[in-house]
């Protein structure tokens, strides 16, 4: 584990007190992430995409749902098309309504980010309370939790969300609401099983007879040591919320037209694809991909680093 | 075995009664129950006769009472859009769904089986990193997008395939599929992959994770030793021992293929249920959605319980362990 430190200090030893050596939980972490460099591209570029849909409104050529700046002369131009109106260049084409395919993407990935992060975050907070909760307090209470998580995961999640989606409607509210409802039961069951092990264990004991309250327990003490197999439930639920998402708006029960996410995008595309206008559906399905792929393999590797029985 | 079987049978029993309460209570309570119910071009005058005909100016418990005693007869209300029953539009497009999803139930087989255990006998093999690689590209790919892609490869670029509907039908032993006609069987040719790509995936994993498993084991080693050919090790003896898993993940994926047919469906113009749902819940015929909700729950508690029963006299150990506890 402490090779890279020493090999630190064997070269630069004039740096060897301020630099690398002191090693860590942090760092240790940090270097064994970036042993894959797979791992560490996908992080990059996962960064790299975060940051692109962060910037959107300040880095897209246009602003697509400024009607001002769009032409819909400009309609369904192949990608490098010229702007008759304006002399931009469409690197990668336009859309249906003449807006640029670069710009609406940006904005989209903004959109799918937002309700694919959002929704998981939520469901982790209520996931982790619940399964926190089962595990503490036990008996009756954990029975009936697990039997309600159990039963729901019996059921495929589109399924549960094309359920959910048919009884609310459409709306950003009602998917977050939606992708939280499929979502919280992968959390409930994972802090569930770790918190079993924890509370087992003598610093909870000890915890307990300082006096400290239940809450205080559970959440400084218990809660922290569950965290590692939550965060790598969180990032897998999140490419699964960010798919699932894309998935719904393209059938149609997703988002509104007036949020387009990339999987709104790819569906307006889609009616074009049959007379060969490709760009619409496979550049925003590029990005959703991407995107997907680099949350998977940053997943995967925290999967191999956090798991106990993994360690080398 | 008996009291195992008659055990499960009870908890289906109790999950199907709590998920009618759910779908009942979903559908029916949020929003106006009402104009989830009638026909909303009716009058005030019609409406409220509808009202008291559909029994939904009594108490909550009486209406979910008689909600219960109608499904059980087999009536799950009439739909808007055919002005059929619903359960009946909904069988009638049952088969060419399940036609679907056995189809990309074989190509899982057929395509993933070989391919994990190439990949899990010679695991470091560019030819099986590739495998793997591919695996978890299987496993990122939005299914609706690599249909889209699908279509516009082999259809619109190439031209091989039709890209829409189900193709002509013809019926061999009492079962009208179009798998039995050249032309049905280009038309599911490219639905079916997109509906299998998951699954290949999935059974890449598993075989290749349980040969990885198997190979150091005593009895691979034993039959090594007692000079068995190589091709008799692998596909007798190493290969029924990682069916057992792969199996029962499949019998269970089963119901997962019949709901993300609703996707490949919707893409394909395949005239499945999945298809039926979309339109339902874009129209808003919600008897036709209930009846689909309580068909598909109905499926995989009956998926489950199969799989369940096939697993416990496969493996002993399940049901032994039920009685221990």
């Amino acid at each position: 584990m402490s090779a890279t430190g020493e090999a630190g200090t064997s070269a630069q030893p004039a740096s060897a007190h301020r630099g690398a050596p002191v090693e860590t939980p942090f760092r240790r972490f940090v270097a064994e992430f970036l042993e894959s460099p797979v791992a560490a591209i996908a992080l990059a570029v996962l960064v790299v995409i975060v940051a692109l849909a962060l910037l959107a409104p300040w880095i897209a050529p246009q602003n697509p749902y400024d009607l001002a700046q769009v032409d819909v002369m400009d309609n369904r131009l192949p990608p490098g098309s010229t702007s008759m109106m304006t002399g931009m260049v469409y690197l990668l084409g336009t859309d249906g309504a003449g807006r640029d395919l670069v710009s609406a993407m940006l904005y989209g990935l903004r959109i799918s980010l937002a309700v694919g992060v959002a929704s998981g975050l939520i469901a982790m907070a209520i996931g982790a309370v619940v399964g926190l909760v089962a595990a503490y307090v036990g008996g009756r209470v954990e029975t009936l939790i697990m039997r309600v998580v159990d039963l729901q995961l019996s059921f495929p999640a589109i399924l549960i969300a094309l359920m959910l989606v048919a009884v609310l409607g459409k709306g950003v509210d009602k998917i977050i609401v939606a992708l939280i409802t499929v979502q919280w039961a992968y959390y409930a069951r994972t802090v569930r099983s770790s918190a079993l092990v924890e509370r087992r264990k003598e610093y909870v004991e000890a915890a307990r007879c300082l006096g400290l309250s239940h809450r205080r327990i559970l959440f400084r003490h218990v809660l922290p040591n569950c965290l590692p197999p939550l965060i790598v439930v969180a990032t897998v639920q999140t490419a699964h919320a960010i798919a699932l998402e894309a998935t719904l708006s393209f059938l149609g029960v997703g988002l509104p037209q007036t949020e387009p996410s990339l999987g709104l995008l790819i569906s307006n595309g889609f009616e074009y694809v049959l007379s060969g206008k490709y760009w619409i559906s496979t550049f925003p399905g590029l990005a959703l991909l991407v995107t997907i792929m680099t949350i998977n393999l940053v997943g995967d590797q925290l999967r191999d680093i956090l798991n106990p029985r993994l360690k080398r | 075995m008996t009291a195992f079987i008659i055990r499960r049978l009870m908890q289906s029993v109790v999950v199907v009664f709590v998920m009618s309460m759910v779908v009942f209570f979903g559908v029916y309570l949020v929003g106006d129950p009402v104009y989830l119910l009638v026909n909303p071009q009716m009058d005030q005058e019609d409406i409220e006769k509808a009202i008291r005909a559909l029994g939904l100016d009594r108490p909550v418990w009486e209406q979910y009472l008689h909600f219960l005693l109608n499904a059980l007869r087999g009536d799950l209300g009439t739909s808007f859009l055919f002005g059929e029953p619903a359960l009946k539009i909904i069988l009638q497009r049952m088969p060419a769904t399940l036609e679907l999803a056995f189809a990309a139930l074989a190509m899982a087989v057929v395509l993933g089986l070989p391919l994990g255990l190439y990949a899990g006998l010679r695991p470091t093999s560019i030819a099986s990193r590739s495998i793997m690689t591919a695996s978890i590209l299987g496993f990122s790919l939005p299914t609706f997008w690599v249909g889209i892609m699908l279509i516009m490869i082999f259809a619109v670029v190439l031209g091989w395939l039709p890209s829409t509907g189900r193709g002509e039908t013809a019926t061999f032993l009492g079962v009208t599929s179009s798998l039995f006609t050249l032309d049905g069987l280009a038309h599911i040719l490219l639905p079916a992959l997109n509906l299998a790509l998951l699954k290949i995936s999935l059974v890449i994993r598993l075989t290749r994770a349980g040969v990885r498993e198997a190979i150091h084991q005593d009895y691979i080693k034993f039959a090594r030793a007692k000079g068995l050919s190589n091709r008799r090790v692998i596909g007798v003896h190493l290969l029924k021992n990682i069916l057992i898993p792969v199996v029962t993940v499949l019998g269970l994926e089963f119901g997962n293929l019949v709901a993300f047919s609703v996707v490949t469906e919707s893409i394909f113009a395949w005239p499945g249920m999945g298809k039926l749902l979309i339109q339902s819940i874009q129209n808003l015929d919600r008897p036709v959605i209930v009846a689909y909700l309580v068909i598909i729950v109905l499926f995989f508690v009956v998926i489950n319980l199969v799989v369940d029963i096939l697993y416990s006299v496969l493996d002993p150990r399940v049901r032994l362990g039920e009685q221990g506890a």
